[in-house]
């Protein structure tokens, strides 16, 4: 119980030592109870990759799949429709899809694999509704410039048929295009990127 | 730093509280191995509480639910059978702390003046302990977590005139059902906050009176002054940092044997988690053997030693009763001059050695189906159980005893 002699470089050395391999135990410790808040097995399984079979969509007309919960789109663009993403692009955000908010392969003025048909994630950017899909041309409450697009009811956000924002409304970027790829000509894989899962 | 707690320290005391509990809380300086207990029955709490909340996040109290709810944490849920296994193991090892902080208590007298507050607030933490262990095993809806609940709720229905009503208010329906998980389920997560408060009860009361020691010696009447203060217990040592360094190894050798049985054994060979309990809850049809777990069976093999009589078999219901409200009284059964077993005589020595080998016996029975020899040893074990206690006033005064020394040894 005597102080003399107490080699206190010595104590502090031991005493970060404990303390620094505590710290460890209590971080590996820690990892089980925040990874058991990530999806499950059985959430995972059920967010897998969705086939969506597009043989009987219509030009013009608009699919909806769910993935992950959520509502994704399948449009199959018509040749106007088409002609008039490629040149009508001065109202819009980001025309050229700067932002990342698809995969690579579809950074393009179509932003899809192929041009007739455009693959959506199908929630608003700004905070997350569904957007209603209006394909047709100047409606009375969408204005005389309108060429066919998404509306978001919620608040008023504007997308093109690739889902391209318009300027001045409070969505920030484009809408999301999932990974997905051809099977066939005729069937979609959304969740699963070209060369492998997502 | 400094000036943040002085900040703190005008609205709330900090550093008074510190000071009091930990860093000039004198403990006795010949504490030994049997300390360790009280620490980590803290630490098991704060494991059951903590995995008990993250199981939640997965588990569904509904009889058509729970058990596929659980084995959906076991399989599919990232890392579900470590939370779980630390749970049901976790529930093992609580009583496994708790019986030897109790005996700790019983051995050095830490029941005796002026202590008698302290251990009855402690038979109440058991109290607890066990009616919050019982929600628990209802909650997985296995056929033994149905069955065990049945035959423990139909105790109170043997309660004469007001029973079946009892048993009836209890369960919320005629059977244990959806009903009553979902009443059980509730009480399991209330009652361990419960126990949290009933803990910080229990170690403001220990710091009132002081912790007892191996030798029984009340340190705050010995002399005065040790190296930091001149009025602390010359046999007194600060709380921190020198038990808190004592209770971390014994944290760290607890871990490890924890951990080994959570990893390697957590069914510890169907005594920790039953195997009846793999086989969803079915009320058309009872397990061939059922047995409550392991920490209940003493009290069970009590409860089936005794036989009806008189057209009713609320007796047996009545000792069980009996071997656990008997320990409130223990503060003023030991009627010996001396507080620990160092100094007390063969009598009591002997008694405590049989008593501890009667509570294994009788555990051992309660697992056990009952056969004609084994309810006679259970019969002969329970009378020696009460015997303990009843004839303590007794033999403990007649008792040899040795003299205590003034300080305590080393």
């Amino acid at each position: 119980m005597s102080s003399e002699g107490v080699d206190l470089k010595k104590r502090r050395m031991l005493i970060t030592a404990t303390a620094g391999v505590g710290a460890v135990g209590v971080g590996f410790a820690l990892v089980p109870f925040i990874s058991y808040w990530q999806p499950s097995a059985r959430a995972k399984a059920l967010g897998a990759p969705e086939e969506a079979d597009i043989s009987k969509l219509e030009p013009g007309a608009l699919l909806r799949v769910k993935w992950r919960g959520k509502v994704c789109w399948i449009v199959n663009r018509t040749e106007e429709m088409l002609k008039d993403l490629k040149e009508n692009t001065s109202h819009l955000v980001d025309p050229d899809s700067e932002v990342p908010q698809q995969p690579e392969y579809c950074k393009n003025w179509h932003r899809s694999i192929k041009p007739k048909y455009w693959v959506a994630v199908g929630i608003c950017t700004h905070l997350g509704c569904s957007p209603t899909y209006r394909p047709e041309l100047a409606p009375a409450d969408l204005g005389p410039d309108w060429k066919g697009g998404f509306f978001c009811p919620c608040h008023g956000s504007k997308f093109d048929l690739a889902g391209r924002v318009y300027k001045g409304v409070p969505a920030p970027t484009n809408l999301v295009v999932p990974p997905h790829k051809y099977l066939s000509d005729t069937v979609i894989l959304i969740g699963e990127d070209q060369g492998g899962a997502a | 730093m400094s000036r943040l707690i002085e900040w703190i320290d005008e609205r709330y005391p900090l550093t008074k509280v510190w000071k009091e509990h930990l860093a000039e809380y004198y403990a006795p300086k010949n504490f030994n191995f049997w300390y360790f207990f009280g620490s980590l029955a803290m630490l098991v709490l704060v494991n059951q509480i903590v995995t008990g909340v993250w199981l939640t996040m997965n588990y569904k109290p509904d009889a058509d639910l729970a058990f596929a709810s659980v084995e959906y944490i076991m399989r599919d849920v990232n890392w579900g059978w470590l939370i779980r296994y630390l749970h049901s193991t976790g529930a093992s090892a609580f009583f496994i702390v708790i019986y030897l902080h109790m005996f700790r208590g019983l051995i050095y007298g830490s029941y005796r003046k002026p202590r008698e507050l302290l251990w009855i607030i402690g038979v109440v933490i058991y109290l607890v302990m066990m009616a919050t262990a019982f929600f628990g095993y209802l909650l997985p809806w296995g056929q033994m977590s149905y069955w065990g609940a049945q035959v423990i709720v139909n105790l109170f229905a043997a309660i004469p005139v007001i029973g079946e009503d009892l048993s009836i208010w209890i369960r919320g329906d005629y059977v244990i059902s959806d009903t009553t998980l979902n009443r059980f389920f509730a009480l399991h997560y209330l009652l361990p906050f419960i126990l949290a408060a009933l803990v910080f009860v229990h170690i403001v009361a220990l710091h009132k009176v002081g912790s007892n020691n191996p030798d029984g010696i009340e340190i705050k009447k010995g002399p005065k002054g040790n190296r930091w203060s001149p009025d602390a217990p010359a046999d007194g040592i600060p709380f921190h940092p020198y038990y808190t360094v004592k209770d971390i190894v014994g944290v760290a050798g607890f871990l490890i044997i924890f951990l080994a049985i959570v990893f390697f054994l957590p069914e510890m060979g169907g005594y920790f988690l039953e195997r009846p309990n793999f086989e969803p809850a079915n009320p058309l049809k009872t397990p061939e053997h059922i047995a409550p777990v392991w920490y209940f069976t003493p009290f069970y093999a009590m409860l089936r030693a005794v036989p009806s009589f008189g057209g009713t078999q609320v007796w047996g219901v009545l000792v069980m009763g009996a071997s656990i409200v008997i320990l409130f009284f223990l503060p003023w059964l030991d009627k010996s001059p001396v507080k620990s077993i160092r100094y007390k005589g063969p009598i009591f020595k002997v008694m405590i050695a049989l008593f501890v080998i009667d509570f294994l016996v009788l555990g051992y029975l309660g697992m056990k189906p009952a056969t004609p020899g084994r309810t006679l040893v259970a019969q002969i074990g329970t009378i020696y159980y009460f015997l303990f206690f009843l004839a303590m006033p007794i033999y403990s005064k007649i008792d040899k005893t040795k003299p205590v020394p003034e300080r305590v040894t080393q």
